[in-house]
């Protein structure tokens, strides 16, 4: 068959989501790239594979979304010499993930374009690869000499700041190079990889069942979105229906992260600016947030409560209401709050045109998630594909175009109140039955989960060689919007980036895997 | 500013006891002097390290210092640097990537020092375990103290983890 927007032979692949594939040439990457783009389709992810146990060379492929789908293209490479014509001047975010493919597998590019190691520090020698198939997982390399060229700043009075990868705060480790005049930032380059800890490796290692655990962790304040995202590409590979009760309740569980995390970062961007009271508000709300989650499913974040098949705790009648109701309190609560951020002057003074990403430059570079609907690229997997169980809850997609601090915080808080809302349908009308299916039998298959979670979308392409992994790749929207912190701070104050950093509240954990 | 002040009165305080030490979270040979154990009674200063987490325990941390946990009532307090440190807080497992920093840190944190690992991943090396990217668990690459298990461990483990680093009741003070 054909795709709408796109004039290539797809085949759709089995699932809950609307996925097509294709198989091209590596030298068609650029044109059908270029026809997609124009056609305005974004980019998702851009990954890399070994394909040599299955008779061929290596392979690397990019997922676009289309309106009608996701379009996951696949391009064969050869063994000897495995380069590909890059995809970073069409959309500007590929250019890390084709870093990242060159340093795990060894196939890059032609020339022209950034040619620095992403997710290599000193850890392994530039000649080995360690998604390489043949690459010993038991294999240990002595620390190499860690040389990564900065690009320099010059002119008069220009200083660097070099921040990270330990920071002031309880954050995760990067390192920030500002170059700055006076107070004012002039260029930021970030500095990721640090918490680079072999998770795509450590997949090939596992079964499809013992796979989901670690899914789960990949970014832990996702893990949801992460679990659901693994289990829907399990399902997909092994077309494997999961019960409609199951997909209800996988809905709460999203809205619930949702609702978490956006209570955890508007809390923290009024200590931001030194309104220490947001802080110990939002955090006493989360708690009880946090302490729900533990008594109704188990676990404060949610982890391994959805599993490939369905979920492992079932929510009683009872219960359901009990979660409404304390949703309720909340949500007044945060209502209150929220009226408080917008009359303190103070704090509208520092988020009010702070990092700001305008429209244009977010739509060019793709930024993804929250982030993107606050500078108006609106686009929400749970509006723009409404599959169950998002499809008869009509969700509102919540989105600004000033683009700034303040547009974030607005966002977050319109859709902690449409999380809430979203949450009280289901339950109202959860469907009866079971709530987990058994897996079916994988052989050899691929499959794509696709969800939207709290930071933007997560995808999870699976490959299977029979119960094994034979090839996943996680994806984070961090890898999208990382880049785009880099042009928000431009012209603010230093002390301003701590706020401009939580407003986006990007996963480190996430991009370096 | 009235709505402000309406809303702290009606929340009042909402902390909670402090949980009391646990002498099977510290590892073997590190027991510490009473001397050194005085020098911390009073006030504690933590650097936190994530030494490649999943994030999960990071966010664990933070809700420590919400004000259910409110550690600073007890004299213990987050700063910014390793060199006001006296207890390191690493969550792992210990990435190589991140290996020369965490041993950095440890080295510019003044002696006497005490190290906390948290959650599985610190104990253990977790789900993540050794591998050509993962040095695994925090005791791998610095001596640790006490390590707290979990995925993540609650803020209460947390806590209780850090004061049976220092030996202390947790009463207020």
């Amino acid at each position: 068959m054909k795709l709408k927007e796109l004039d290539i032979e797809v085949d759709p692949l089995p699932g809950a989501m609307p996925v097509f594939r294709a198989r091209i040439k590596a030298a068609e990457l650029p044109e059908v790239c270029g026809w997609s783009h124009a056609g305005k389709a974004r980019l998702v992810a851009l990954w890399g594979s070994d394909e040599t146990h299955r008779g061929s060379g290596f392979a690397l492929h990019v997922a676009l979304a289309f309106p009608s789908g996701l379009l996951w293209l696949t391009a064969p490479l050869e063994r000897a010499n495995p380069r590909y014509p890059g995809i970073a001047e069409i959309y500007p975010a590929a250019g890390r993930m084709q870093r990242a493919c060159a340093d795990l597998l060894g196939i890059r590019p032609y020339e022209g374009t950034d040619e620095r190691k992403w997710l290599r520090h000193g850890a392994w020698p530039a000649d080995v690869f360690p998604l390489r198939k043949d690459f010993d997982p038991a294999g240990r390399f002595a620390q190499q000499p860690d040389r990564y060229s900065f690009v320099p700043v010059a002119g008069e009075g220009v200083h660097e700041i070099p921040v990270g990868p330990v920071h002031a705060g309880t954050i995760e480790p990067g390192h920030f190079r500002f170059s700055i005049v006076g107070e004012k930032i002039l260029r930021l380059e970030e500095r990721l990889g640090y918490k680079h800890k072999g998770i795509e490796k450590r997949f090939e290692q596992m079964t499809l069942a013992e796979g989901a655990r670690l899914a789960g962790r990949v970014s832990g304040d996702s893990t949801v979105a992460y679990a659901w995202a693994y289990a829907m590409a399990a399902e997909g590979a092994t077309g494997t229906e999961p019960p409609r009760r199951a997909l209800a309740l996988r809905g709460v569980l999203l809205e619930l992260e949702r609702i978490a995390n956006h209570l955890g970062d508007l809390g923290y961007l009024g200590n931001d600016v030194a309104l220490a009271f947001g802080f110990a508000q939002f955090w006493r709300l989360k708690e009880d947030l946090l302490r729900l989650n533990a008594r109704l499913f188990g676990h404060r974040y949610l982890m391994d409560t959805i599993a490939p098949g369905g979920v492992v705790r079932d929510l009683p009648r009872a219960e359901a209401e009990g979660l409404v109701r304390a949703l309720g309190t909340i949500g007044r609560e945060v209502a209150t709050l929220q009226s408080i951020y917008e009359e303190h002057a103070g704090a509208q003074d520092r988020f009010i045109m702070t990092g700001q990403v305008l429209p244009e430059l977010a739509e060019r570079m793709g930024l993804a998630g929250f982030a993107g609907r606050a500078s108006g690229v609106k686009r929400d997997l749970r509006v723009d594909y409404p599959v169950p169980p998002y499809q008869q809850l009509d969700p509102r997609m919540i989105s600004h175009t000033r683009g700034d601090v303040a547009a974030r915080v607005l966002v977050r808080f319109e859709e902690l109140f449409e999380s809430i809302r979203l949450i009280e349908a289901l339950v109202q009308e959860l469907p009866p039955g079971e709530i987990r299916a058994s897996l079916g039998r994988a052989g050899r298959a691929a499959g794509i989960g696709w969800v939207e979670g709290w930071r933007g979308e997560v995808l999870i392409a699976l490959e299977t060689d029979g119960e094994r992994i034979h090839r996943l790749h996680p994806h984070d929207p961090s890898w999208q919007n990382w880049p785009l912190l880099e042009h928000a701070v431009h012209g603010n104050i230093v002390p301003d980036f701590p706020l401009i950093n939580k407003s986006f509240n990007l996963s480190y954990s996430g991009q370096d895997l | 500013m009235y709505q402000l002040l309406k809303q702290i009165a009606k929340t009042g305080i909402v902390t909670e006891p402090a949980p009391a030490p646990d002498e099977s979270l510290r590892l073997a040979g590190r027991e510490l002097g009473n001397a050194i154990l005085r020098h911390f009674g009073r006030a504690l200063a933590i650097r936190h390290v994530d030494a490649g987490s999943c994030n999960g325990c990071e966010l664990e941390i933070h809700a420590l210092n919400s004000p259910y946990a409110n550690p600073e009532r007890l004299g213990i307090r987050f700063v910014a640097s390793p060199r006001h440190a006296d207890l390191l807080l690493v969550t792992g497992p210990v990435s190589r990537n991140m290996e020369t920093a965490l041993r950095r840190t440890w080295e510019a944190t003044p002696d006497p020092k005490l190290v906390v690992a948290i959650g599985d991943c610190g104990c253990t090396g977790g789900i993540f375990g050794e591998s050509y990217a993962s040095c695994g668990r925090v005791s791998n690459v610095i001596p640790v103290d006490v390590a707290v298990p979990g995925c993540p461990p609650t803020p209460a483990a947390i806590l209780q983890g850090i004061l049976t680093a220092v030996g202390s009741r947790g009463q207020r003070r």
